[in-house]
């Protein structure tokens, strides 16, 4: 699917919902759009299941350009947020709407229900009307229902927001395993960062109606492109500062935290950028230990114990509150208590520059 | 509040009587074999039979009832219709105006409703010789702009709740829009288009005011039977056939009410 400088506003005046988006998916991807409500991505999607009309830009799926195709002909099914099961229809029903307004014949599409619901595991509840089912039952029925028709493209809006928390880990897993074996692109629209980074594999962020950032989860956690990107994927530590100068091979900025040295190709002396610092990298070391580079010395304010780790607050000297991740795992490490003295510590690699 | 008081409990049972003895009267003395409507005499049948027998109250049914059916179905037709642009179309020039003037009927005096259709119809008559003398047609015209109103604020109420990704869903599914309206959109709202015409049906049947306006000589309807016949003093005959509405609309609107209930 490509789309091309795609541009919608409701309102003639108003901010554009999706402003100027381009974007290339490829057959039997998994493609996850990244964004805080209100970013466009719903409205992105709707443009591509053709809900809606964009002002300027193209949509192409395989080729053919969308433009005044109406919903009921383009090949592509989308699985709404709250499933949008038809209420008067039985689970069966329901699946096979889709395939009956193709006119095939009845056994041909009995057949395809059943296989459908045995995909989702749902065959033993065909009869059921969705008023009877659990919420995890109507998106698994709703999933088989948006894959009856072989759609070129699968649209999954938020598809798993609407679980609760076990299921919808348990889900992840269960939609990764159903995308390889139908082998259909899905693109899938979520705020939550760890649905989109654990189930895609590539992802794009969006803000505002744009699309900030493009590519695998790790390229993009790894290498956020900016502030918005950095803290919208995972949580970041921001160390404000102007570039000092270079020094064997590292870049040295002087930043509110102190003295700090990335691992970046040079830049000239005095352009402003932030020092990018994801809470896994700072290493905890006791306040004496201070022999390699990038030391900041600070005090423990709060630890919240998360089982296999804790995430604690760092107040440096500067009174920045820095955010740190201490492994519980074997034992061994240093354990800090609040109010413990220490020093927090990254390699020049660990860190990334943000120039915007 | 476990324990009610006694003035709360005494109010109650004065308001229930005050509103239901009348009517409950008047079904027991339908079955009273004294000629005199308030002397009780032993129960009888005798004034149902009397009743079915009467070719003016029997003729005067067969009119109600066709006006109820035409004019039910009309105010269906149109009340949905605007209730779906009500809905639907959320800006639209005049939309503010069609919204007060397809509810205006549920509060407009009778007697005006009546008068200014009574107007219309001999100014049409006049202009274009249609409609020759008033009739059944008439009424049920008269109905039709009365019986909208109800239908179009049940139906709106329906629609608004209406999810429309469900209409969505069917459309990216690759059913047309009008398949989409047939088997999604149709199904959904069919118990408030169902109920809108029971009301519809109900409010035809027992109106006399607009009825009476509107009516020609060869057109006259139950309630006018009755009213007309009380006016020459209370038969039990009638105490009868105002026990068989009672019935019947009862039964209409429990079952509007019921089709409005169940989702």
């Amino acid at each position: 699917m490509q789309i091309e400088r795609l541009t919608k506003r409701f309102e003639p005046d108003a901010q554009p919902a999706v402003n100027n988006v381009s974007l290339a998916i490829d057959r039997q991807e998994f493609f996850a759009l990244l964004g805080p409500s209100g970013c466009g991505k719903t409205t992105l999607l709707r443009l591509i299941a053709g809900f809606e009309t964009a002002d300027t830009g193209v949509i192409a799926i395989d080729g053919a350009d969308m433009a005044g195709v109406p919903p009921y002909r383009r090949p592509v099914n989308i699985m709404f947020q709250n499933y949008a099961l038809f209420p008067h229809m039985n689970v069966a029903r329901n699946v096979g709407f889709g395939l009956r307004q193709e006119r095939k014949p009845r056994g041909a599409v009995d057949a395809r229900v059943v296989a459908l619901l045995e995909l989702v595991k749902m065959r033993a509840l065909a009869a059921r009307r969705p008023g009877q089912l659990s919420g995890g039952e109507r998106q698994r029925v709703a999933l088989a229902r948006a894959l009856a028709k072989e759609p070129k493209l699968l649209l999954l809006d938020e598809p798993l927001t609407a679980l609760d928390r076990k299921l919808r880990e348990e889900m992840r897993f269960e939609l990764k395993h159903i995308h390889q074996r139908v082998g259909i692109t899905f693109l899938m629209v979520t705020h939550d960062q760890e649905e989109a980074m654990s189930m895609a594999s590539r992802l794009a962020v969006m803000n505002e109606g744009r699309i900030e950032q493009e590519g695998s989860p790790e390229h993009v956690y790894e290498n956020p492109a900016n502030r918005f990107v950095a803290g919208f994927l995972g949580a970041v530590n921001l160390f404000e500062g102007k570039v000092a100068g270079a020094e064997a091979g590292l870049l040295i900025v002087d930043s509110e935290a102190g003295r700090l040295a990335v691992a970046h190709s040079p830049l000239a002396a005095g352009t402003a950028v932030a020092v990018a610092i994801r809470p896994e990298k700072l290493r905890f070391m006791t306040a004496r230990d201070t022999t390699t580079p990038n030391v900041l010395p600070g005090i423990v304010r709060t630890i919240a114990y998360r089982g296999e780790a804790s995430t604690c607050q760092i107040e440096l000297a500067s009174g920045q509150l820095v955010r740190g991740t201490m492994s519980n795992g074997d034992g061994k490490a240093p354990v800090f208590l609040p109010g413990a003295a220490l020093s927090l510590s990254f390699t020049p690699d660990a860190a990334r520059l943000l120039q915007s | 509040m476990n324990r009610l008081s006694l003035f709360l409990v005494a109010s109650l049972i004065f308001g229930f009587v005050f509103l239901y003895a009348p009517i409950a009267s008047v079904v027991v003395y339908s079955f009273n074999a004294s000629r005199l409507v308030t002397v009780w005499a032993g129960f009888s049948l005798q004034w149902y039979g009397a009743l079915f027998e009467n070719e003016a109250i029997g003729r005067a049914a067969r009119v109600s009832l066709q006006v109820a059916l035409i004019a039910a179905t009309g105010a269906l037709g149109l009340g949905t219709l605007a209730a779906y642009g009500l809905v639907r179309y959320r800006r639209f020039a005049g939309r503010t105006l069609l919204a007060a003037m397809t509810t205006a009927p549920l509060v407009m005096p009778e007697i005006i409703s009546g008068l200014s259709l009574l107007l219309l119809f001999v100014a049409l008559e006049q202009a274009t010789g249609w409609p020759q003398g008033r009739g059944i047609a008439t009424i049920a015209i008269a109905h039709i702009t009365l019986g909208i109103a109800f239908v179009a604020v049940i139906v709106e109420a329906r629609l608004s709740a209406f999810d429309r990704s469900l209409e969505e869903a069917a459309l990216d599914l690759g059913a047309g829009p009008v398949r989409v309206f047939l088997t999604i959109t149709l199904p959904l709202i069919a118990p408030a288009l169902a109920a809108g015409w029971l009301l519809a049906f109900t409010l035809s049947l027992d109106d006399l005011v607009i009825a009476s306006f509107t009516a020609g000589p060869a057109s006259t309807t139950l309630p006018m039977v009755i009213f007309s016949s009380v006016r020459l003093g209370v038969s039990p005959q009638i105490n009868a056939l105002a026990t068989l509405i009672l019935i019947v609309i009862t039964v209409l609107v429990a079952g509007a009410n019921r089709l409005l209930r169940v989702r």
